[in-house]
C-alpha cells in the first residue's frame, strides 16, 4: 500500500531549513490527508505542515526542536502493516555526493524528483503564504499526494470520453470523482464561446448570506486560524499606507462590450483590472516585491492572487504569469479557479505563490475601500465598483463610468510615490484599454 | 381482479393446489382443528379431511422428518412452522435430508416438500420469536427459499412452491397477513427464481424482499418528495437468485441500496452486494450500502424494536450516502 514520505516542506520563499517546533501527531497515531502533522519554524514564520498521505504516522526522524534542511526525509506515513525498513535505511544512510557511485542502488533520501504538471518549476521568486488553509508546497501536492480517487462509473465515464480524471476535482467523500463531477466536465482551455455569462460586475459572484445563529461562541476553523493569524501578521508588522486614484472606464466599458459582441466572451472589469496590473507590475518591479529584513526580493514573475469569498472565509487562488496571459486567458482562468474555490476543490499548488493580489468588492456595489496586504507581498489593489456618475467635461456635465482602486502598499518596500506612479500606469492602461493588448 | 389479503391469497393457493393434486397434504401444529395459528389453514380440515389436514405434536424435527419422507415416497408434503423461529429445530432434517438427497442418489430420489410459516418480527415478540432467518437457508445448495411481499405474489408463488420437486423453504412475514392486495381471479403461477420491479425509477437501485419491500417503498415516497425516483426490485426468490434483473437495474441507476430485516453480519444482502460489486464495477458511481437489523438480539421494548429494524428514514438515508447527497 502507498508509503508516503513526510519531507520538510518549503514554506517561505526563502526557508533553507527549518525547526520542527510540534509534532502534532505522536507515532502510531492515525492520519488523514490534511490532517496537520508538524508546526515548522522558518525563518519568518511558525508554519503548520499538513499530511500528503494517510494511514498512520510510523516513524518521526526529527524529533521536535530538530532541525532539517528542506527535502529532507522527517518522517513516514504508511499504514500498520507496510515495510518502511528499506525507506528508513536510505534516509539513514549517508547523503549522496552528486558525483558518487555507489554499488547499490539505494534510493536517494532527499527530494523526490518534481513532477507537478501544472505548477511552473518554482522560479526564486516563488513564494508560499496567503490567506488560505495551511500552505503545501505544490511539487510535494502533486508527486505525493497519491491516485486519483474515482467511482469505477466515473472512471469508464472518463475513459469514454477522454476526460483527464487529474484534472476533475471531486465532489464525492475524501474528494472522490463521481458521475456528477465527470459529467459536468468542460476543460478551462478549452476553445469556443463561453456558454455561461460571468456574475455580474466581478470575478467571484455573491456568496449567499450564511445564517449564524446570534449570542453563542462559535469554534474557530483552520482556514480562519489563517486568516486571523496571518492578516493580524501583515497589518501589524507592514506599515501600511494606502492611496486612492479614480479611474474613467468607460473605454473598458465600450471594450468589455466589444469582446462580448467580437468573440461571444463575457469578461469582468475585474478581468481588466487583473491584466492592467500585471502589466503595470512589469514596469514596476518594487511593487511585485517582497520585504526578506535585511534585502528586499523582486520577483520574476507576475503571478496576481484574486480574493474570493468562500462560505467560511476566504481563499486566494493565482494567476501565474498573468502579464503573459491575454484577457480572455485570465477571465477563463478566474472563473474556473473562484468556482472550484467556492467549491473547495483548488490544489494547494493553485493558492500559492502569488506575488501581488486583487481584492473587489464592487459586486456589492461598494465604491472604495482599502485591504489588509496578503504577506510577504507588498501591496494590494482593492478595487470599487464602475459606478455611473456626473463628470465634468469641459464646461459641461455629462454621465460616466468611474471605478475607485485603492493600492495599500507596505512602507518598507513601496514609497508614497511609487504607489502614485504605479496606480497612474493602471489607471492609464484602463483609460486606454488599447494599450492592454500591445 | 380481486382485493384479498395475503392471509386470503396464501388459502387460496394451498385450497386450490389440494383441489387439483391429491397427493399435497398439510400438517404441523394447529393447522387442522384450529385453522392455523395465523389462521392461514382455515376451512382446510373442513373441507380435505383429516388424512390430507394433520394436526401434529409441537415436535417441529418430526414434521420436518414426516415431510421429508413423504416427498422421498411421492408426495407433496406442505409443513407449517408455527413460525420459522422454531425450525431451528428440524435445521437437521432441512439441511441434512430435504437437501441433500437429490444430489446424494444421483437424482433418484427428490423431495418435493414446502416448509411455510411466518418469519421475521411481528409486535414486540423479542429476541426469541422475531428472527428473520432466511440468510441462513439460502446459504444451503439444493434448497430454494422464497419470500413474497404481495398478496399476489404470495399466491403465485406458493402454488410453484407446491409443484417443484425441490424442498422450497416458503417464507412469510406476520406483519404482511392483512395486507391487502388484488390478485387475479383466473389460474396464474408466478414462477420460482424470478425478480420483480415493485416500483420503478432511474436515481437508485432499491433490493429489498418481504416486508422490507413494504419499508422500501415507503422510502421511495419520501425520496419521490426530493425529487429522487428509487426503483424498487424484489428479487422474490433468495434461491435461486434472479441476479439479471438487479444488474439490468443497477446499470440504469448506477447505485444500489439492498434493505433487510436480518443481521447485517453474513447477511443475505451482503451476497446482493458481492454480485452487484462484480457485475457492474464499471457501472457503479457508489459503493453498495446495506440497511439491516441491528446487529443484536432483537429487544422487547417497542422503542428498541423500531430502532432495531430497518425504517424507511434509514432507507432514504443509505440512498442519499449513494447518490453523496
Amino acid at each position: 500500500m502507498a508509503i508516503t514520505k513526510v519531507v520538510l516542506a518549503k514554506l517561505s520563499p526563502t526557508m533553507e531549513e527549518g525547526v520542527i517546533v510540534k509534532w502534532t501527531k505522536k507515532e502510531g497515531d492515525p492520519v488523514k490527508v490534511g490532517d496537520v502533522l508538524a508546526e515548522i519554524e522558518t525563518d519568518k514564520a511558525n508554519m503548520e505542515m499538513e499530511a500528503l498521505g494517510a494511514g498512520v504516522l510510523r516513524k518521526i526522524l526529527v524529533p521536535a526542536g530538530g532541525k532539517a534542511p528542506i527535502g529532507a526525509l522527517i518522517g513516514v506515513i504508511a499504514n500498520a502493516g507496510d515495510d518502511i525498513a528499506p525507506l528508513l535505511a536510505a534516509a539513514s544512510a549517508p547523503a549522496p555526493k552528486p558525483a558518487a557511485s555507489s554499488p547499490v542502488a539505494v534510493p536517494a533520501p532527499t527530494p523526490a524528483p518534481v513532477a507537478a504538471p501544472a505548477a511552473p518549476a518554482a522560479p526564486a521568486s516563488a513564494h508560499v503564504a496567503l490567506p488560505g488553509v495551511a500552505v503545501v508546497p505544490p511539487a510535494l501536492a502533486a508527486t505525493e499526494a497519491g491516485r486519483v480517487k474515482a467511482s469505477p462509473l466515473a472512471r469508464s465515464i472518463a475513459a469514454r470520453e477522454n476526460i483527464p480524471l487529474s484534472a476533475v476535482a471531486g465532489s464525492g467523500p475524501g474528494g472522490r470523482i463521481v458521475k456528477r463531477d465527470v459529467e459536468g466536465y468542460a476543460p478551462s482551455t478549452a476553445a469556443g464561446p463561453v456558454a455561461k455569462a460571468p456574475a455580474a460586475g466581478g470575478s467571484h459572484a455573491v456568496v449567499p448570506f450564511p445564517t449564524v445563529p446570534a449570542g453563542q461562541e462559535l469554534p474557530v476553523s483552520n482556514m480562519r486560524k489563517t486568516i486571523a493569524r496571518r492578516l493580524a501578521e501583515s497589518k501589524f508588522t507592514a506599515p501600511h499606507f494606502y492611496v486612492t486614484v479614480e479611474i474613467d472606464m468607460d473605454g473598458a466599458v465600450a471594450l468589455r462590450e466589444q469582446i462580448l459582441k467580437v468573440e461571444n466572451v463575457k469578461v469582468s472589469f475585474n478581468d481588466l483590472v487583473l491584466k492592467a496590473c500585471a502589466k503595470a507590475l512589469t514596469r514596476f518591479p518594487m511593487v511585485n516585491a517582497s520585504w526578506l529584513g535585511d534585502k528586499i526580493a523582486t520577483h520574476g514573475e507576475v503571478s496576481i492572487g484574486v480574493a474570493v469569498s468562500v462560505p467560511d472565509g476566504l481563499i486566494t487562488p493565482v494567476v501565474r504569469n498573468a502579464d503573459r496571459k491575454s484577457i480572455v486567458e485570465i477571465s477563463r482562468e478566474v472563473k474556473d479557479l473562484a468556482g472550484r474555490a467556492r467549491d473547495k476543490k483548488l490544489r494547494p499548488d493553485e493558492y500559492v505563490g502569488s506575488t501581488f493580489t486583487v481584492s473587489n468588492l464592487g459586486m456589492f456595489d461598494v465604491s472604495e475601500f482599502t485591504a489588509i496586504i496578503n504577506p510577504p507581498e507588498s501591496a494590494i489593489l482593492a478595487v470599487g465598483a464602475v459606478q455611473r456618475v456626473p463628470v465634468v467635461s469641459g464646461d459641461e456635465i455629462r454621465p460616466g463610468y468611474r471605478m475607485k482602486v485603492t493600492l495599500s502598499s507596505d512602507h518598507r518596500v513601496v514609497d508614497g510615490a511609487l504607489a502614485a506612479q504605479f496606480l497612474a500606469e493602471v489607471r492609464r492602461l484602463l483609460e486606454s484599454p488599447i494599450s492592454l493588448f500591445v | 381482479m380481486a382485493v384479498m389479503t395475503m392471509r386470503e391469497a396464501l388459502n387460496q393457493a394451498m385450497r386450490e393446489e389440494m383441489t387439483r393434486d391429491e397427493s399435497v397434504f398439510l400438517l404441523g401444529e394447529e393447522v387442522g382443528a384450529y385453522q392455523g395459528a395465523y389462521k392461514i389453514t382455515q376451512g382446510l380440515l373442513a373441507q380435505f379431511g383429516e388424512w390430507r389436514v394433520r394436526d401434529t405434536p409441537i415436535a417441529e424435527e418430526a414434521i420436518a422428518g414426516v415431510a421429508v419422507g413423504a416427498a422421498f415416497i411421492g408426495l407433496r408434503p406442505i409443513a407449517e412452522m408455527m413460525t420459522f423461529n422454531f425450525s431451528i429445530l428440524a435445521l437437521d432434517q432441512i439441511v441434512n435430508h430435504a437437501a441433500k438427497y437429490r444430489y446424494m442418489s444421483g437424482g433418484q430420489i427428490k423431495c418435493p416438500m414446502v416448509m411455510r410459516g411466518p418469519s421475521g418480527a411481528a409486535a414486540q415478540v423479542a429476541a426469541q420469536h422475531s428472527q428473520a432467518l432466511e440468510s441462513w437457508y439460502a446459504h444451503i445448495p439444493g434448497l430454494v427459499v422464497v419470500m413474497p411481499s404481495t398478496p399476489k405474489d404470495a399466491k403465485g408463488l406458493l402454488k410453484s412452491a407446491i409443484r417443484d420437486d425441490n424442498p422450497v423453504i416458503f417464507m412469510e412475514n406476520e406483519v404482511l397477513y392483512n395486507l391487502k392486495g388484488e390478485v387475479p381471479e383466473e389460474e396464474f403461477h408466478i414462477p420460482l427464481g424470478l425478480a420483480d420491479v415493485k416500483r420503478a425509477g432511474k436515481d437508485v437501485t432499491i433490493v429489498a424482499w418481504s416486508r422490507s419491500v413494504v419499508t422500501s417503498l415507503a422510502a421511495a415516497d419520501l425520496l419521490a418528495k426530493d425529487g429522487i425516483e428509487a426503483e424498487v426490485v424484489d428479487p422474490r426468490t433468495l434461491r435461486p437468485l434472479d441476479e439479471d434483473l438487479i444488474f439490468d437495474s443497477v446499470r440504469k441507476t448506477n447505485r444500489c441500496v439492498v434493505v433487510e430485516e436480518g443481521w447485517r453480519y453474513a447477511g443475505f444482502g451482503a451476497e446482493i452486494a458481492d454480485r452487484v460489486q462484480l457485475n457492474c464495477f464499471d457501472d457503479l458511481d457508489a459503493p453498495v450500502v446495506r440497511v439491516t437489523a441491528a446487529d443484536v438480539p432483537m429487544p422487547y421494548a417497542k422503542t428498541l424494536e423500531t430502532a432495531y429494524l430497518p425504517q424507511p428514514d434509514r432507507v432514504v438515508d443509505a440512498v442519499h450516502k449513494v447518490l453523496y447527497r
